[in-house]
């Protein structure tokens, strides 16, 4: 770990103001990601902006039904909040299928947002990473790429977004509000990650100086039907190697609109309006899931090492699909998969 | 009597250790204490061209940076460094010695500071150039390198020709990956500086009295001028057997700087300490018509250091199981540019038994034999390698036992046969062996006339219970409430004891305290034989007991005198007798524990998730001291199983020569998710040859076969034979 200065936020002016000044500092909240990568000198910030004071800890229901949540709200408070639980359950399930107990309640949300991947190479500064140390090169190309992309990948960087909360809100159409020297804006969470493309090191589109202040969830939550499933190499506290969040709107057995996002396959929530589209009109069978899986999974490819995830994620797709329109989600304390 | 032993006697520790009481190596406090933080290689081979500690040396706080090139003197012969437990052949590795590189993650600098903060800042200003050398990493890519043991296990009859005509014949290869133990502690080391070149030296070790012979070897001290303390040990499993880096350089920093100095490891540095080796075990069986065994081969290859010759007995246990008129056993090394392994829980065993349980298995499919009947068709009641009863030996009734609570009887012997809902449901079983050692031990009792003892010896704890079960014995001993017995172990000025290790140190510990307690009872007896009419006044020391606060006629028990008494009349306040324990040599029987294994998994029939709902372990293990921590011992062991099965794999980029998931957090065990039911049951075993009290250990006796076990389970769930661990979810696919 290296040296640093240290600045509490006052408000978020304050904060944009203080990053603004200070190239090479980083923002703070719950820090779960960031200590561990300082530690590790992946990260070395030459001054940590602690935001976690700032009050940006509310649920504000939205003029269109909708539900605001704060940047710093942990995500414990968010997975448990009974809002989320009855109007969102897709977002409560998959907090809880990441982390620990101690981690999600040191975790905020804006900081989930943030967090960098688990490649093994980007955390050892002893190997080429382009990710950590642009142009050095990717050692998980030809190395050891067992837990990698499989989707949007490109000759840069092949490593994977570790969230499991973004996966349920790419699926939700969640917005992102942002704050930075230019004023105020909000992105769709789509956008808010990047594809690695020849700019690993750039994780999202967020500009310097600004800050999350805000998710914002649309009204719609699928309540009724929905389903995260996380396959992981233990049961518990691993990252994901294919997750899936699903979510329908059905009339009878007639998909009126679906919902699909994949965690653990790509630099960041992965989603296809055509597979979705393809579902919509269609009755929910394993039929039309397998299809929807395979538009989902269109252009895929894999390394010496996880051509596994492909068909695993097929598979996943359309159990989780079947779990949703079964209206039996999975769920995160009983392992077995429903 | 036996008030104590053989109950379930809650931990005598626990409350220390719950309170935060007990207090571990990296915790002692000490005067004008500072912090070492350790610089380790990033190649695995090669020599340091270069080693720029300017920057570091400038950081506010930093007192010092040690390197080969400014360290104080260290022993240069390899005696010096051979502590009790090194590899007999070999030259053991030397922090700080030379600009050598020998593995990536070695220790090549110590940067002393204030405070671990800045010590761990400085760390990463210090500037290393290399000059590298070629090296390998890759066992199965140097497989064919592999060069046999110096003593290799006597054949017996003529193995490839027994297996050539055998009617049904399995021959194949089981891969173990390497294995870190990653202990709960840290190992860490605080070397408090007493004056005068004195050093009391709180160490994170299995046997204190090993790491003292060692520091005072490496750094040509005498025995008074270092004391090593170790109370309490929070996990090590063999890790600590061997004195380790940072015991040596807290050591070196505190001489040079002749100041107290504390070493931790974080958990990253802990894999560059030794592990279990990876092994690719090659076993073949040949069987006869009527299901019986004519043929056992079973050869190892695994992985040592370039410096040192680590090799374990992966191969003994398929020779003295099964009855086989012939075998071939062999153990190869491959030296590749890592550093030396180390025992790890069963070290041999739960890798060698695990690649011959899952042959078994395989063999009694294709002898369309139920595997029980498979194993009670070569069940031997002798030790089949050195043609010796065994002292005891009750694994058929484990077998009979464990199956019976598992319900083995109704499983449906077809692959994929048995389901719910989306699950395969699998049962698998699999034999445990290990072996029975026991060793010299010494205890020191101090009786007092209040009727407190206080028992003391060097042996350490390892969370194992050994203060419990010193405790038990010699409250029985003693015919004391436990409560009035103290317990002291662990510090290198106490009577003298071996590493902890091996499974031999309750019945080695436990035997001592028999032998010490005879002497303090030997000075009761004469003391209460001299009072006016007393009632053993010719007694015989055999005729006599300690129970319930006096020393009494072994029958009547109302012949007696109590130990306050006694000892008034003598006039003394203390009895303080110490005994060294040898067991009576007996090379007319094997000494084993064995156990059957059962295990069910249930498995995703489309996304392979595996879960391990069911184990029941059998196990027989002579008699046991203590049948609650006995138990914890076992689940364990069994939870450590399922981890080997399932999880445990340390994966190395063999271009860089480096571990990729050194942390707990890429490194899986299980988490409690992954554990569910476990069974333990301990059957009869008396032992009258044994020892005295007819007690064997458990320490690793509760992994070996949980791996095959599942790995069997799995085979019968889903009808794919895994031979490469861990068993992950992606080799079920497809």
């Amino acid at each position: 770990m290296n040296n640093f200065q240290y600045s509490r936020a006052t408000d978020v002016t304050d904060a944009i103001r203080l990053l603004a000044a200070n190239p090479g500092a980083r923002l703070i909240a719950g820090g779960t990601n960031l200590i561990d990568l300082m530690k590790e000198n992946v990260e070395r910030p030459s001054r940590l902006i602690d935001i976690s004071r700032l009050p940006l800890r509310k649920f504000e229901e939205t003029a269109d039904g909708g539900l605001r949540i704060g940047a710093l709200v942990p995500n414990s408070d968010l997975a448990y909040h009974p809002l989320i639980e009855q109007r969102y359950p897709l977002l409560a399930s998959a907090i809880l299928a990441g982390a620990s107990a101690q981690l999600r309640n040191m975790a905020s949300v804006g900081g989930n947002l943030m967090q960098r991947t688990r490649c093994a190479y980007f955390y050892d500064t002893a190997t080429p990473c382009n990710k950590r140390n642009p142009g050095s090169g990717c050692s998980a190309l030809d190395g050891l790429n067992r837990n990698h992309a499989i989707l949007g990948t490109s000759a840069s960087c092949i490593a994977t977004n570790p969230s499991d909360m973004s996966v349920a809100l790419a699926a939700l159409n969640a917005l992102v509000h942002i704050a930075g020297p230019a004023g105020e804006r909000v992105i769709a969470l789509t956008d808010f990650h990047r594809l690695p493309g020849d700019a690993p090191h750039v994780d999202t589109n967020l500009g310097a100086g600004e800050i999350i202040t805000a998710i914002e969830l649309p009204s719609r939550g699928f309540a009724q039907n929905y389903s995260y499933l996380k396959i992981r190499d233990r049961l518990s506290y691993a990252f994901a190697l294919i997750s899936v969040a699903a979510a329908l709107d059905l009339n009878g057995n007639a998909i009126r609109e679906a919902r699909l996002a994949l965690g653990g396959v790509a630099h960041k929530p992965w989603r296809s309006l055509e597979a979705e589209a393809a579902l919509r009109g269609k009755a929910a069978t394993p039929d039309h899931f397998s299809h929807a899986a395979d538009l989902l999974l269109q252009g895929a490819t894999a390394r010496a090492h996880n051509g596994f995830k492909i068909e695993l994620a097929r598979r996943a797709i359309v159990r989780t699909l079947t779990q949703a329109a079964d209206a039996t989600p999975q769920s995160q304390s009983h392992k077995k998969i429903a | 009597m036996n008030a104590y032993v053989g109950t379930p006697t809650s931990r005598v520790d626990g409350r220390a250790k719950v309170t935060g009481a007990a207090k571990y190596a990296g915790e002692f406090p000490a005067d004008g204490l500072v912090h070492g933080f350790i610089v380790e290689a990033t190649i695995p081979r090669g020599r340091i061209a270069r080693l720029d500690t300017s920057a570091a040396l400038k950081v506010n706080g930093v007192l010092d940076v040690l390197t080969h090139a400014n360290r104080p003197p260290l022993a240069g012969n390899d005696e010096a460094w051979k502590d009790e437990v090194a590899p007999e052949k070999g030259s053991p590795f030397r922090p700080l010695y030379d600009d050598t590189i020998k593995f990536s993650g070695q220790p090549i600098a110590l940067v002393v500071a204030e405070d671990w903060e800045t010590a761990k800042f400085a760390a990463t200003l210090v500037r290393v150039e290399y000059k590298p050398s070629s090296f390998a990493t890759d066992l199965e890519g140097e497989r064919s390198s592999a060069a046999e043991m110096d003593k290799p296990l006597k054949p017996r009859g003529n193995a490839a020709a027994a297996l050539a005509r055998a009617a049904v014949r399995h021959e194949a290869d089981y891969v173990i990956p390497t294995e870190h133990h990653n202990p709960m502690e840290l190992f860490a080391t605080t070397a408090v500086w007493d004056g005068g070149g004195k050093l009391t030296v709180y160490d994170k070790t299995q046997g204190v009295q090993n790491v003292h012979k060692f520091l005072c070897a490496v750094f040509g001290k005498k025995p008074d001028d270092i004391r090593v303390v170790s109370p309490y040990v929070g996990g090590a499993f063999g890790s600590g057997l061997r004195p380790q880096h940072q015991v040596v350089l807290a050591t070196l920093a505190a001489l040079a700087l002749k100041r107290s100095v504390r070493v931790v490891l974080t958990r990253q540095q802990m894999y560059g300490l030794g592990y279990r080796p990876m092994t690719i075990e090659r076993v073949g069986l040949g069987a006869k018509s009527d299901g019986t065994l004519d043929a056992v081969t079973h050869e190892a290859i695994a992985i040592t250091s370039r410096y040192e010759d680590f090799a374990r007995n992966d191969t003994g246990w398929a020779e003295q199981l099964y009855k086989s008129p012939n075998s071939r056993f062999s153990h190869k090394l491959v030296h590749l540019d890592v550093a030396t392994p180390c025992d790890m829980r069963a070290p041999g065993a739960a890798s060698g038994v695990c690649a011959l349980e899952c042959a078994m298995d395989e063999l009694a499919v294709a002898l369309k034999l139920d595997p029980i009947e498979l194993r009670l068709n070569c069940y031997s009641d002798r030790d089949q390698s050195e043609n010796l009863p065994y002292t005891s030996k009750q694994l058929r009734e484990c077998y009979a036992r464990g199956a019976e609570a598992f319900g083995w009887s109704r499983r449906n012997p077809a692959p994929r046969s048995m389901h719910d809902n989306h699950e395969l449901v699998g049962w698998g079983m699999a034999t445990g062996v290990w072996e029975a050692l026991q060793m010299p031990v010494a205890v020191r009792i101090a009786l007092t006339s209040n009727g407190h003892a206080e028992v003391s010896c060097a042996a350490s704890d390892i969370g194992t219970g050994t203060y419990t079960v010193v405790a038990q014995v010699a409250a029985d001993a003693l015919g004391l409430p436990i409560e009035n017995i103290s317990v002291r172990l662990a510090d290198s000025t106490l009577p003298q004891a071996p590493v902890e290790g091996g499974s031999w140190m309750a019945a080695s510990s436990a035997h001592a305290v028999l032998a010490a307690a005879e002497e303090v009872r030997k000075e009761l007896l004469s003391l209460a034989g001299k009072m006016p009419g007393s009632p053993l006044a010719n007694a015989e020391l055999a005729d006599t007991v300690l129970i319930d606060g006096n020393i009494a006629g072994i029958s009547d028990h109302s012949r007696a005198v109590s130990i306050a008494d006694a000892m008034r009349h003598g006039n003394i306040e203390r009895i303080a007798k110490e005994k060294l324990n040898h067991f009576d040599e007996d090379k007319k029987h094997a000494r084993n524990t064995h156990s059957a294994v059962f295990a069910e998994v249930k498995i995703d029939e489309q996304l392979g998730v595996i879960r391990v709902t069911r184990i029941v372990s059998a196990v027989a293990a002579g008699r046991i001291l203590n049948t609650k921590t006995g138990r914890s011992q076992i689940m364990g062991g069994v939870v450590w199983g399922i981890g080997m099965a399932l999880h445990e794999e340390t994966v190395m980029d063999h271009r860089f020569g480096r571990i990729m998931n050194a942390n707990i957090a890429e490194y899986h065990i299980p988490v409690n998710a992954d554990v569910h039911d476990i069974d333990v049951i301990f059957v009869d075993e008396p032992d009258a040859h044994i020892n005295k009290l007819g007690v064997k250990g458990l320490g690793e006796i509760g992994i070996v076969g949980v791996p095959a076990a599942i790995a069997n389970a799995v085979y019968h769930a889903t009808g794919k034979r895994i031979r490469r661990f861990p068993i992950t979810l992606d080799k079920l696919l497809g």
